[in-house]
């Protein structure tokens, strides 16, 4: 899933500051789950922006809402619809792509972030995530006993280990096990190290921004 | 003889190393490279060491061969993409650059622009292989190169990893660079010589010379700021000792490094000195150790 923070509090009132009708309104996808941007979260930043206005003694009203999945055109539309005319400004809680699906399907529409958008990730255990998908399109888990050299080296390696990690550990943190040690336990265990001795590879990497067109899908949709 | 025609003859080899430092100065540098010219085989010239930016690799080779030397050009994925890495390479060619160590590098946090954007679009084993392709005419894409290179490629090897995990690695992808055509091995300093050693059986049956790395210890401090700091760098304790205990620094310096040298004669096909500034001390340290 995406892992997002939101953004700090003093980003977040210095965007909406001239607004006085917001919709606060979160996501019930992967937001949700790492417990950044759903319905809970919701309501904890409409009641901080209100406690702020009465502090500083200016008007505010904020709506709540979540849409399904704020990156899905159809999980956006009936929501906003419902509050048309209701509120000045979008505040989402969605991943940068939900903000951007608001802002395309509702061009007259202002939208604000309020998360930053982290990585594609799992989560390691409570309260902490770590990156485990680029998104290359070009997946080569079957070869590295599913641990991503891509994504979880630091230099994106992929034909084995620099000479930088110091007791198991990357070169960049003591905190990140080195991606290619782990694939070599991992192929061990699984008695495939035959697996690391392959012919190098050179990554071709994707043009961004991506774009994935299936014909098969579109050609059901105009029957 | 240049180092191509050294390493060839089998003799035993002695490279050294300078790193430009950040700005235009080259005189010590020059001064430096001169005092050890008559000594060394190969002067190899870092690319952006540790991440720093600083004056850059290629410009100061050219200078070494302007002065007679030989230089190994190294080389790094960390800043340069295939289209600047290949292009580099042609330029280094023109210029009079004959070797090339390719290496993978570190990673942009360990050093000055720590939040630079890494490259790393070749890693050592490809920049090898692209190596390769320009010497036989081609570019990585198959397009045909008006002017080919003939370069001798090198890479590294870092024979204290210290897991087996590290090191088993560090032989696969060694099996991997000179497939992929690295004619030599530099290695990260070597101070336990019963650990390269062990390295060495391991190794010997790849048929590639390797030259082993001398570091000179400048103090205990150093010594043990690299145990602390650089992967697969160890300094034994009783090492550290006989510099705390000496008056002498630099005497003691030579002495250690002379008797790694001797050591290092019976087990490899070289060794390659990074006195890190003092380079004028390369002789005398050649000299100890009967080179």
């Amino acid at each position: 899933m995406l892992i997002a923070e939101r953004k700090p509090m003093e980003e977040i009132l210095e965007m909406i500051e001239d607004f006085e009708r917001i919709l606060v309104l979160g996501c019930k996808g992967c937001v949700t789950v790492c417990c950044a941007g759903g319905p809970r979260e919701v309501k904890t930043l409409s009641t901080l922006i209100r406690m702020d206005r009465k502090q500083k003694g200016r008007k505010v009203i904020t709506l709540e809402d979540s849409t399904e999945l704020q990156c899905e055109p159809e999980s956006i539309k009936p929501v906003l619809e419902k509050m048309a005319n209701q509120y000045d400004v979008v505040l989402s809680m969605a991943c940068g792509a939900g903000v951007q699906a608001v802002a395309k399907l509702f061009p007259d529409q202002l939208v604000l972030p309020s998360l930053n958008t982290n990585f594609t990730g799992i989560a390691e255990e409570h309260g902490v995530w770590t990156e485990a998908c680029l998104a290359c399109g070009d997946c080569i888990l079957g070869r590295t006993a599913g641990i991503c050299p891509v994504t979880r080296c630091a230099k994106s390696l992929l034909n084995g280990p620099c000479g930088g990690a110091s007791e198991g550990k990357c070169e960049v943190s003591k905190d990140q096990p080195c991606a290619w040690q782990e694939i070599y336990h991992a192929l061990k265990r699984l008695n495939m190290l035959h697996y690391l001795k392959q012919k190098p590879q050179v990554k071709d990497w994707p043009v961004h921004p991506g774009r994935v067109v299936r014909e098969d899908l579109r050609e059901v949709e105009a029957t | 003889m240049n180092f191509r025609e050294s390493l060839e003859s089998g003799k035993f080899l002695v490279t050294a190393e300078v790193g430009p430092g950040k700005g235009t100065d080259v005189e010590h540098l020059l001064k430096d490279a001169d005092i050890i010219k008559d000594r060394v085989d190969a002067v190899n010239v870092t690319d952006l060491q540790s991440s720093v930016m600083r004056l850059g690799s290629m410009a100061f080779s050219h200078l070494l061969t302007d002065m007679g030397i030989d230089p190994i050009f190294q080389m790094t994925g960390r800043d340069r993409n295939r289209l600047a890495l290949q292009s580099d390479l042609l330029s280094a060619w023109v210029l009079g650059i004959r070797n090339v160590l390719a290496l993978t590098g570190d990673h942009p946090t360990m050093g000055d622009h720590p939040h630079a954007k890494p490259v790393f679009d070749l890693d050592s084993v490809s920049l090898l292989e692209m190596i390769g392709k320009l010497n036989s005419g081609y570019d990585m894409a198959g397009n045909e190169l008006k002017g080919a290179p003939d370069f001798l490629a090198g890479a590294v090897v870092n024979p204290g990893a210290d897991t087996e995990a590290a090191l088993e690695l560090q032989i696969i992808k060694m099996k991997k660079k000179i497939a992929a055509g690295a004619k030599f091995f530099q290695t990260q300093a070597v101070y336990d010589i019963d650990l390269f050693e062990k390295f060495i059986r391991r190794v010997e049956g790849l048929k590639v010379p390797i030259i082993g790395g001398v570091i000179l210890l400048k103090s205990a401090g150093m010594a043990r700021f690299m145990n602390k700091n650089v992967a697969g760098v160890f300094v034994p304790m009783p090492l550290i000792k006989e510099m705390t205990d000496t008056k002498d620094k630099v005497k003691k310096s030579i002495e250690i490094a002379a008797s790694i040298v001797k050591r290092l004669k019976d087990l490899c096909q070289g060794v390659h000195i990074m006195a890190l500034g003092w380079e004028k001390m390369i002789p005398a340290v050649l000299d100890q150790a009967d080179i």
